[in-house]
């Protein structure tokens, strides 16, 4: 996967490492990723697979090395790009990070909102969302009044309502039971059929080794241990 | 815009309190920066009438004759700025003393010979300071024939006096009071920032420029500056109402004032400082915890 480069590529890592006080959190990675591809991150908690997440959406910024999301350089995009970056990803976190005070229905259309979109559309589309990961019911409910699989369908829905072209979820089923978390990995892989590019980093990985086709790249101390087609 | 003043308006209606206490600071600030204004407003006016109706008594000695009036006119018009000049004779002076001092006029009755002496009352043109006056009474005196000037430096010159000490006072209060008003603001900026630290992060991640995640606490800021300004400007306008007319009617007995609320610019300029007021701590804030 790393040597060979392909033609759609999406998202390709060049020699990335990520130091925090002069430790490696990730080193030397390279990566190719197709579009539409299924990628799912495993390795140990501490491996870096979480660091490998934010270096993408730039939450944190490479130590050495260059990534390239779709043709742009993520070392030389200026901060008013950013967020122009930032809106082609759909992120689900293990802590959902919902707004408390706000319902369900702006926790998502706040997605909408940043792009600059009409309230009618808006409107539209984050029903249509709600209706898909079944929280329409609960539109107007506070975070605090859901359980966390429906706080986590919450966080799919927000991640999905601006029709990304990458998801990147980071242990999106990690205080989940097993039934919220099949939900919310169903969620996503109806998306992912679309032609959307999946990242899962993800230490739970019998939920969906048998259930996706892609690629299971495994991390350990930061370092690319192994990747395996999953079929 | 209207997404932006909901979400503030929203923040406001979760923040209660906090934003109450915001608002009713810089309110605060407002009345006494007000208060200062309105009694500048009022004083100016004061000296400002005094200034286009300014009036001296010119006292003449006892040796004065009707013969010496044309000279005596001409070298006082000769040094200007007088609008109109009217000889008051000791017997009209005594006269018009009788008509306003009606309860003493058996004492009036039992003088022997009239004390006033023959005046001339003196109508100026506008006056920019207390200095130009004072020089022109100096050159009056200085004719032999004039006994006395008068023009009301005593009183003016203490007014003058304490309205000056006012203004400095005013400045001192107000920018104090201006100061502490930036500070709740930025404060209550930098709290709000803080509760919502959450909806900034999520915001950030799903793409939301920096104006977009700023404007609602810009909006915020705007709208506590106005209605503290406007807060200070109906309490002010209620303890108006409530005194000025027995303040003036006070008053009346000695002097004709009457006291007036602040002019309709002067409001507009006090709800635009107070605007900017919030606006201006929202952005100190916003520059610190964004940097």
């Amino acid at each position: 996967m790393n040597q060979e480069i392909k033609k759609n590529s999406i998202i390709r890592l060049f020699n990335v490492s990520k130091r925090y006080n002069g430790k490696f959190a990730l080193k030397d990675i390279n990566l190719d990723i197709e579009q539409g591809e299924f990628i799912l991150i495993s390795g140990p908690s501490g491996a870096g697979k979480s660091t490998l997440l934010k270096v993408l959406y730039l939450a944190e910024r490479v130590s050495e090395g260059h990534i390239l999301i779709d043709g742009m350089n993520l070392a030389r995009i200026s901060s008013s790009r950013l967020p122009l970056l930032r809106r082609r990803f759909g992120m689900v976190f293990q802590d959902f990070k919902l707004i408390p005070n706000r319902t369900v229905y702006e926790n998502v259309a706040i997605v909408l909102e940043a792009a600059g979109e009409k309230p009618d559309y808006i409107r539209k589309k984050v029903m249509q969302v709600l209706r898909t990961t079944d929280m329409d019911k609960k539109a107007k409910a506070l975070p605090q009044t859901l359980s966390g699989g429906e706080q986590q369908r919450v966080a799919v829905a927000r991640a999905l309502v601006g029709e990304p072209s990458i998801i990147l979820a980071d242990e999106p089923t990690g205080s989940l039971d097993e039934k919220s978390a099949r939900a919310v990995i169903d969620s996503i892989m109806e998306y992912h059929k679309k032609g959307a590019t999946v990242l899962i980093a993800t230490h739970n990985l019998h939920l969906l080794e048998n259930a996706v086709r892609g690629i299971n790249i495994e991390i350990t101390e930061g370092m690319i241990k192994r990747t395996a087609t999953m079929l | 815009m209207s997404h932006f003043i909901k979400k503030a308006l929203t923040d406001i209606r979760l923040n209660r309190f906090l934003n109450l206490v915001t608002i009713f600071t810089i309110s605060l600030s407002i009345l006494v920066a007000s208060v200062f204004l309105l009694f500048f407003e009022n004083a100016g006016r004061v000296i400002e009438a005094w200034n286009q109706g300014g009036r001296v008594m010119i006292y003449l000695k006892d040796n004065f004759t009707m013969d010496m009036m044309p000279e005596l006119k001409d070298r006082i018009n000769g040094l200007g700025n007088i609008r109109e000049i009217i000889f008051i004779s000791k017997d009209e002076a005594l006269d018009r003393l009788k008509k306003e001092i009606l309860f003493n006029s058996d004492f009036l009755r039992t003088l022997q010979e009239n004390p006033l002496p023959d005046a001339f009352e003196i109508k100026m043109k506008s006056y920019s300071s207390l200095e130009e006056v004072e020089a022109f009474a100096q050159k009056i005196k200085e004719i032999e024939i004039v006994e006395d000037v008068e023009y009301g430096q005593g009183w003016l010159g203490k007014f003058l006096k304490i309205f000056t000490l006012f203004k400095i006072t005013g400045y001192a209060m107000c920018s104090l009071f201006f100061l502490v008003a930036l500070f709740i603001t930025s404060n209550t900026v930098r709290l709000a920032f803080y509760s919502r630290k959450i909806e900034v992060e999520v915001m950030r991640l799903v793409g939301a420029t920096e104006t977009f995640i700023k404007a609602p606490f810009y909006v915020e800021g705007i709208l506590q500056g106005f209605f503290g300004g406007v807060l200070g400007l109906v309490i002010l306008l209620i303890t108006y109402l409530m005194i000025s007319s027995g303040l003036t009617q006070n008053l009346s007995s000695y002097i004709y004032f009457d006291i007036r609320f602040l002019s309709i610019n002067t409001i507009i300029l006090i709800i635009f400082i107070s605007t900017f007021l919030g606006w201006f701590g929202c952005y100190l804030s916003l520059k610190q915890i964004l940097k």
